[in-house]
């Protein structure tokens, strides 16, 4: 425990040395995200300077190895860097699929030579990643997808269509889902990863019900990915897929967190209506017990005992809880939160974040697919 | 870290056999039931809780008990909702211990307590809702005592406990937590009348009445006025251990649910099979995890003495009250007419858990603690 609280002190006192003040101040829009990349417009030079600073100790990525750019924290450290920079406000460094998503499916299924890599690249946060899954044709049935690659030999030619791909028009590489066999429908599938600007590659952004377009339609016309940018093997692609699914819903029903251990009441303003104080406080029961169940499955996970289930039930509840928070929302700012473009109301950031959420239970695979898996794999119920 | 020790889950190793066996719903609930027991329970479950240390499990190592804390005891809570086991082990071991605890009536009952010979109740409802801000049993000062005037309700075991903790009001008016005191009132006091009721569940609650008891100084509890202190703390513990309890209510109902979902064949197919059910049935599971995750949060920032404790508390007892009633609901629906008769254990799950919901404040009191602690 002594090093522990070794730990905690040497932690505080460098985040409160190399954490810029601009970097402690509570995040006003998506905007003030870092996501990284190529392209990446840093909002300020404190922006910059504090993922550098981050990045080069390795707590981009706390938990992964120093070998790949990681800082090598224990569980126990990385929950304490976690408390502190929570304490002191700190803005998270870098957000990126990278992260969250391809990095622990790199992780477990890349060669060596892929880790150090494409890692160390996105703890730098030099590289941003897009998600290749779904199609038009293959939503919650995902293993339907068509997406073709074909061995030629030194490289695989990819034609097909993607469509929900996040900020695909932003992103500067993709981990796509590609059929490379029709023998089989989940033994048919392999894991690319490859260059946004490959020639052949182009993006459609899509208008969504609330006015913005966080997501893409993605075109592959000939494109030509080395080989030695497959992950896992030939066919086994299914695995790596299903893997990096469980990391993207755990990222997704974190979501549901929100202001995490306060309460929705406290933030909505004076609640006159009985009604909708009953309705807040009835949220809030669910809200903190979900918050204390989320604790729970990070500690579970680490210990080794989570089902390999479980995400799908964090994903269903924390989703399903989010849309509530945001109905609460509008339903407590009235006709103030209908305004859709006025500067009172931010352009309409109540409303289009509450349509937003709309998507988090049919993204990631929907509620309804979250269930079927929670019953088949955690119930063990018959024919699921 | 929200995941259990070696020695917290040794002790669930323990109790999770002993309470399927010893305290089965056939040897313990029905017995007790169907042979008119006016105490609702078995006093040699009693006493062999006594003799795994289970009864003194939140006493003090100096005197003589466990000096384990709410997490151990909700690891035993949530046996004893599983199987409906009938016992004074939430209102004597969890909140009357809490009470006493570091009181000179500590000594007086902690030893009976520990052999599982003493059993003690409290006393703090007045009317059909759970308020203890609105407590109003008069107690006045007369000679070296106090006097009492007044009635209680849903006082759980009051007729079979050798002591009754009674929290009056010695000063200030309904609504105000300063001017109550907490007095032990010894079993058959001049001037208490018991009248005993069977609740739905079989178990047994008693009305109180007080017409002019009179009890000694050294009845108090903690200090006079200050009531607030000692009667927060076992509700603090008694809330805690019941929402440990509901999940295990809320657990076994489930068990029994899932499991029924793989044996019952309508239209030819095993009822688990339609995706009607297997939605329920998985969302329920969810429910019943994200409850007891409050309930063990809640139990750690207790035994921590942490701010946040009284507000998880509550979100724990709501929580764990609404997918309790969820589970046993869901169960009886999901068991079809098999679910309604008396034969079948499904609906005892049902009982027990409209009681324990009750106890010690409602879901709905509980959500709007929250809103208050909340500041809303």
């Amino acid at each position: 425990m002594a090093d522990l609280d070794n730990f905690r002190a040497e932690t505080r006192t460098w985040l409160e040395a190399n954490c810029p003040a601009e970097m402690r101040q509570p995040m006003k829009s998506e905007k003030d995200i870092c996501w990284g990349g190529r392209n990446f417009e840093f909002q300020n030079e404190a922006q910059r300077q504090w993922l550098n600073a981050m990045a080069a100790r390795g707590w981009t990525v706390p938990d992964w190895p120093t070998d790949y750019g990681g800082g090598g924290l224990s569980p126990a450290e990385a929950k304490i860097l976690k408390e502190e920079m929570a304490a002191l406000g700190c803005r998270s460094p870098l957000t990126s699929f990278g992260i969250s998503m391809l990095g622990p499916a790199l992780l477990k299924f890349g060669t060596e030579e892929q880790k150090k890599h494409y890692l160390t690249e996105i703890a730098r946060g030099e590289i941003r990643w897009c998600q290749g899954y779904s199609e038009p044709g293959a939503g919650s049935d995902l293993a339907g997808l068509q997406t073709k690659a074909e061995d030629k030999g030194d490289h695989y030619l990819v034609n097909g269509q993607k469509v929900w791909t996040s900020y695909a028009d932003q992103a500067d590489w993709i981990f796509c889902l590609v059929r490379t066999s029709t023998e089989s429908k989940h033994g048919g599938i392999s894991f690319l990863l490859f260059d946004m600007e490959s020639p052949g590659v182009s993006t459609k952004p899509i208008l969504l019900i609330s006015g913005n377009s966080p997501f893409c339609e993605t075109f592959f016309d000939d494109v030509k990915v080395p080989k030695d940018q497959l992950v896992g093997e030939e066919n086994k692609g299914w695995d790596v897929a299903k893997y990096l699914l469980g990391h993207e819903r755990e990222m997704i029903s974190g979501m549901g967190l929100g202001g995490e251990k306060e309460a929705l009441g406290k933030s909505v303003g004076p609640i006159e209506d009985p009604l909708l104080r009953a309705e807040i406080a009835a949220f809030d029961v669910d809200a903190l017990a979900f918050a204390a169940m989320s604790e729970r499955f990070l500690d579970q996970l680490k210990a080794g005992e989570a089902h390999p289930a479980m995400p799908s039930m964090m994903k269903y509840a924390g989703t399903e809880l989010n849309k509530r928070r945001h109905e609460l929302v509008m339903a407590a700012g009235g006709s103030d939160t209908l305004e859709w473009d006025s500067d009172r109301s931010k352009g309409g950031k109540a409303a289009r974040d509450w349509l937003r959420t709309k998507a988090n239970s049919i993204e990631g695979g929907t509620s309804e697919i979250q269930l079927g898996i929670v019953a088949k794999h955690i119930l063990r119920l018959p024919g699921a | 870290m929200m995941t259990l020790t070696d020695d917290q889950r040794m002790l669930q190793d323990t109790v999770r056999p002993f309470m399927a066996d010893e305290g089965a719903i056939k040897l313990q609930l029905r017995h007790w039931r169907d042979s008119g027991c006016s105490d609702g329970y078995g006093t040699d479950l009693w006493k062999q809780l006594a003799g795994l240390g289970l009864t003194g499990i939140l006493i003090p190592e100096s005197q003589g008990g466990a000096g384990l804390g709410a997490v151990e005891a909700g690891v035993v809570l949530e046996e004893i909702g599983r199987n409906l086991t009938p016992s004074p082990f939430l209102t004597t071991a969890v909140a009357a211990v809490r009470a006493l605890e570091g009181s000179a009536q500590a000594e007086r009952w902690f030893p009976g307590i520990l052999a599982g010979e003493t059993v003690a109740a409290l006393a703090v409802d007045e009317g059909k809702h759970h308020d203890p801000s609105q407590i109003a049993l008069d107690a006045k000062r007369q000679g070296n005592g106090f006097v009492l005037n007044g009635a209680k309700q849903f006082v759980v075991q009051g007729n079979s406990a050798d002591v009754i903790l009674v929290a009056a009001r010695t000063a200030g008016s309904p609504g105000e937590t300063d001017g109550l005191t907490l007095f032990a009132v010894e079993k058959g006091a001049n001037g208490l009348n018991v009248d005993s009721a069977t609740l739905a569940d079989s178990s047994k609650a008693a009305r109180l009445g007080f017409t002019n008891v009179a009890v000694d100084a050294d009845a108090v509890v903690g200090e006079v006025d200050g009531g607030w202190a000692p009667l927060s703390r076992a509700l603090n513990a008694g809330r805690a251990g019941a929402a440990a309890e509901l999940v295990g209510v809320a657990a076994g109902a489930s068990d029994m649910t899932f499991e029924y979902l793989k044996q019952r064949k309508q239209f030819g197919r095993l009822i688990g099979e339609f995706q009607a059910l297997q939605h329920r049935a998985a969302h329920l599971y969810g429910e019943i995890e994200i409850a007891r995750a409050a309930a063990l949060k809640a139990a750690q920032l207790l035994d921590a003495g942490d701010e946040r404790a009284e507000l998880l508390i509550s979100v724990a007892k709501a929580k764990a009250g609404r997918v309790s009633a969820l589970a046993v609901q869901e169960g009886v629906q999901m068991h079809g007419g098999i679910g309604m008769t008396d034969e079948h254990d499904i609906g005892l799950y049902m009982k027990r858990e409209a009681v324990l919901s009750e106890l010690f404040g409602s879901p709905r009191f509980h959500a709007n603690q929250v809103a208050v602690l909340s500041g809303y």
